[in-house]
């Protein structure tokens, strides 16, 4: 949805693409900016090299996983790992696991996010001042600090090993109110009293005025709630025991029996697991970026 | 704008809203029962799984709640006097200051380095960059610590690979009672810059370009222009990012739990206060103990933020 309209509008100019191009320095190159250059560029390598070690492990045959020397290329490449990892079929289940642990995360924090950021910047109730205040305070609370009570509350209330046991403690993020209010409050009155007289109700400005003015906001909060949720390990280990029910994190981090001491086979699995962001990264890049300065994060 | 210094501000400005947010009191937004039934699904669930596990955990501080037995019983603060006289409660709290001293500084000046760099460059390597300095940060814990233990491995790993090579002897990272915690950070910055960085590079990317024009124009120099507009600029942002870091580093668990296999390390050198509160937890199962040494926690980390906004917004009127 903001794909579309924020690439088009911003890429023609830059084919490379980055968010601050300098183009005065394209054209000669200086001895500064060639040295900043390979300055950036050796860090990046050493930020990749970890990356780059895992694949290039993942491609060799388990014996020569630990060969002394230590070797970084393969001698005989094989996507042996892979099909191993794929086949035995339980990194899948974590994938799809996460997969739906991240979506009902994500959707339930915008809906009832935006539905209070609404209520707080744009309705007058009793109570109102005070009730945000209290989700603000919210914000100085470690879950860290809660996972006890929580898992006592959880076997209470029978959601341990289920989808919404893992879920639901994650969707109280106040902070996304405080970010989603502030945009909200910065919207001319005009439109929604414009609307309001044509008789729309407030679900009805929520909907056409608001939410449509608020695109870039939504997919920064949207994007960040995902990747929270998808890489959460500290509830969702205290709330699964069944590994059928775990995410990607706390599969591949507990169920050792899985692989072993097989290193190819775990850094296969390391690969897989790490995949899907990445890739979803390469593809947003330039909106997560936009998306840290919308919310105001700076 | 900072959020967090504006999210302490707020309860206290409540009362009087900024001009970007008009008292909705007037005009169309009358008091109205609307409002309520927007706020109510957050409501019902930061009552359900934040308000009521904060208050359960604090009265069955006051208990001997375990997972192994039905009732309870009230201790009073039998939990509190044992948790004071503990000392693996000092020291899992020491491992988790240690590493927030060791992760915080390296965590703000690289991020800095690495957005200042990326935002100079040229174009053309600039998505490169960010791919680079950005990508560890998106990869779920699991597979960060998979691949670090791998490379710490003392025989074949790729770490003591290269020592090698430059005729170091190898260590043994991860079960050295000296270097296990050193181990867990380096890999924490590897894997968490980026989020600084993304902050960083937001922050310059901020800057109006005629700020340096109108400054080179006086003749400032790079250096110059660096360190009188830049850094000054970007105080706000570093400020957000060292409060942030810290919470966040004070945080440590998952990695510490990983790399260690879930043994707190030789000699407890990698067990940080959460994975102490885990361990009494779910290993014990002392739910009313474990609530306690919680509440420790969640006031260590109540007081640093508290400290800190109080020395930032000292300075900020300094300035």
């Amino acid at each position: 949805m903001t794909t579309a309209t924020l690439t088009t509008a911003e890429r023609p100019g830059t084919p490379a693409g980055p968010a601050s191009p300098q183009p005065r320095r394209r054209f000669k190159v200086t001895p500064g900016g060639a040295a900043i250059a390979v300055l950036a560029l050796f860090l990046a390598v050493v930020w990749l090299m970890p990356l780059v070690w895992a694949v290039l492990t993942s491609l060799k045959p388990e014996p020569e996983t630990t060969a002394v020397p230590v070797r970084w290329l393969p001698l005989e490449p094989t996507f042996q790992a892979y099909r191993t990892v794929i086949a035995q079929g339980e990194l899948m289940q974590w994938l799809m696991n996460s997969v739906i642990v991240s979506v009902l995360v994500t959707a339930l924090t915008l809906v009832t996010c935006v539905m209070a950021a609404y209520a707080f910047s744009k309705t007058e109730f009793w109570g109102r001042k005070w009730l945000f205040a209290l989700f603000i305070a919210g914000i100085l609370v470690p879950p860290q600090a809660l996972i006890v009570p929580l898992f006592d509350e959880m076997t209470f209330l029978g959601l341990v090993d289920t989808y919404w046991g893992v879920a639901l403690p994650q969707v109280v993020a106040p902070v996304m109110i405080f970010i989603l209010k502030r945009f909200f409050d910065a919207i001319p009155r005009d439109y929604e009293e414009a609307a309001r007289i044509d008789g729309a109700g407030h679900l009805r400005v929520l909907w056409n005025v608001v939410l449509p003015m608020s695109v870039p906001i939504l997919a920064a909060v949207g994007i960040f709630t995902f990747v929270q949720a998808w890489n959460n390990f500290l509830w969702p280990f205290v709330a699964t025991t069944d590994p059928a029910l775990m995410t990607v994190p706390v599969g591949l981090g507990t169920v050792q029996s899985a692989y072993g001491i097989l290193y190819a086979q775990q850094m296969a699995a390391s690969v897989l697991g790490a995949l899907p962001l990445i890739v979803v990264f390469m593809l947003f890049q330039r909106q997560v970026v936009r998306g840290v300065t919308d919310a105001g994060l700076k | 704008m900072t959020l967090h210094a504006n999210t302490a501000e707020t309860p206290a400005a409540a009362p009087a809203p900024r001009s970007s947010s008009p008292p909705p009191a007037r005009g169309t937004a009358r008091r109205s029962a609307a409002g309520l039934w927007f706020v109510l699904p957050f409501t019902v669930l930061f009552a359900a799984f934040l308000v009521w596990p904060l208050i359960a955990g604090l009265w069955a501080s006051f208990t001997d709640r375990s997972l192994a037995k039905e009732e309870s019983s009230f201790v009073g603060l039998a939990n509190w006097i044992e948790m004071f006289g503990d000392p693996a409660v000092w020291q899992s709290l020491w491992v988790t200051l240690l590493f927030t001293l060791f992760t915080t500084p390296p965590l703000v000046a690289i991020a800095l380095a690495m957005a200042l760099l990326t935002h100079r460059a040229t174009a053309r390597i600039g998505w490169f960059l960010r791919f680079s300095y950005f990508a560890p940060f998106l990869m779920p814990v699991a597979v960060v610590t998979l691949i670090w233990e791998w490379m710490y491995q003392p025989g074949f790993g790729m770490i003591n690979g290269l020592l090698a090579t430059v005729g170091i002897p190898g260590v043994s990272w991860l079960t050295d009672e000296n270097t296990v915690l050193l181990a867990i950070a380096i890999t924490t910055v590897w894997w968490t810059v980026g989020f600084n960085y993304l902050l960083y590079l937001a922050a310059l990317q901020g800057i109006p370009r005629y700020v340096y024009e109108a400054a080179a124009l006086d003749g400032a120099g790079a250096w110059r222009r660096f360190t009188s507009i830049t850094l000054p600029l970007l105080r706000r942002t570093t400020a957000l990012i060292v409060l942030l870091q810290m919470v966040a580093s004070l945080k440590l668990f998952d990695q510490a739990y990983l790399m260690t296999n879930g043994s707190g390390g030789p000699n407890y050198a990698a067990r940080p206060i959460i994975g102490y509160v885990f361990e009494t937890g779910f290993t014990g199962l002392r739910i009313g103990y474990a609530s306690a040494i919680s509440y420790l926690f969640f006031a260590v980390i109540i007081i640093v933020s508290v400290l800190q906004l109080r020395l930032f917004s000292r300075k900020e009127d300094a300035a």
